[in-house]
């Protein structure tokens, strides 16, 4: 029980500020709470199938299967795949971090995995549609474009930039967290 | 519509899941409610902080912060409300486009753009659970200066 609070501290302090924000602010408040219970919802309805796909990659793909694909040799296949997994989900980019730490946990190149991340934060397909009808295809296709090489840069620059001893740690943690 | 796959992608892995090996499958559903479970404290956090946040700064704020200010300075100004904030797509193209009707260039609302999907302030502390402060902080302040170079390679496009 103590653990629990104490985990979820950060959590309730905050919750507990929007409440004391409807009696003194309501108005912000309310429009507060309104946002929240959103940005909930649409958390909510997009968590099911992506946690259960996570549960499932966990049990069924073995750890030499994943190195093969996206591991330290997987080469541009690596890069392919992570690319395509990011393009493809759906959700607000805090959801994939949790995805992150199992591929990392099963073996994948670290800056396959952060493609991954840069895909599903500025490439994912549905958002590009609507970026397209709002903003116009040009303005869409260039910056997609652009942005396949930006991707690729960061995480490249990323990984060259920190040492064995970092890289070592977020493995570490990769374990830690979904064991 | 693509939650919609993820859902039928979801729900044919799982069957196919439970007819080969029911304990298997019961073993990855654990686990799937670990994974969330082990990150929730810091999704609800994440929820309320965007909540308030587009309580107090809603679309006219960010317009006033972006559409008046242009050159080097208005970039940057709309670079760092992008890389602060966290609004959903659906909401930010549809302002982006009404920035642009109002006047802002195509540079500032593409580095806008930018940050808003490829730097994350307020998920920092997510992200740093997973990789670790030196990374998540490098991809952050990486993804925040690529962010103009594309908006220089769109601006030459379409300006």
């Amino acid at each position: 029980m103590k653990k629990i609070i104490s985990r979820y501290k950060f959590a309730l302090i905050l919750v507990t500020i929007n409440i004391i924000l409807l009696f003194i602010l309501p108005e912000i408040g309310y429009r507060s709470l309104a946002h929240t219970r959103n940005n909930t919802l649409e958390m909510l309805y997009v968590v099911p199938p992506i946690f259960i796909i996570l549960g499932l990659l966990d049990v069924w793909v073995p750890r030499e299967t994943m190195i093969k694909l996206m591991g330290e040799k997987s080469g541009p296949l690596g890069k392919l795949i992570a690319f395509l997994m990011g393009s493809l989900a759906a959700g607000p980019l805090y959801v994939a971090f949790p995805i992150a730490g199992l591929l990392l946990k099963k073996g994948s190149k670290l800056s396959n995995v952060l493609i991954f991340i840069g895909a599903w934060s500025t490439t994912k397909i549905p958002l590009l549609l609507f970026e397209a009808s709002a903003l116009g295809w040009t303005f869409m296709l260039t910056r997609f474009t652009v942005n396949i090489f930006v991707i690729l840069l960061i995480a490249g620059i990323t990984e060259k930039l920190l040492n064995t001893a970092d890289k070592s740690e977020i493995y570490k943690r990769a374990h830690s967290l979904s064991s | 519509m693509f939650t919609l796959i993820l859902y039928v992608l979801a729900t044919i892995l799982l069957s196919l899941s439970f007819f080969k090996d029911r304990k298997k499958t019961k073993k990855a559903l654990k686990k799937a409610w670990k994974a969330f479970e082990n990150i929730l404290p810091q999704f609800i956090g994440i929820l309320v902080i965007i909540g308030l946040m587009l309580a107090v700064i809603d679309p006219e704020t960010i317009s006033r912060l972006i559409g008046g200010e242009s050159g080097f300075l208005g970039m940057f100004l709309a670079a760092l409300v992008g890389g602060i904030t966290l609004i959903p797509g659906f909401v930010a193209f549809p302002l982006a486009a009404t920035l642009l009707n109002n006047g802002a260039g195509f540079m500032q609302i593409a580095v806008f753009i930018s940050t808003l999907m490829m730097v994350g302030v307020v998920t920092l502390p997510v992200e740093i659970q997973y990789f670790g402060k030196r990374a998540a902080v490098l991809r952050n302040s990486l993804a925040f200066s690529f962010s103009f170079v594309v908006a220089l390679v769109i601006g030459v496009v379409l300006g």
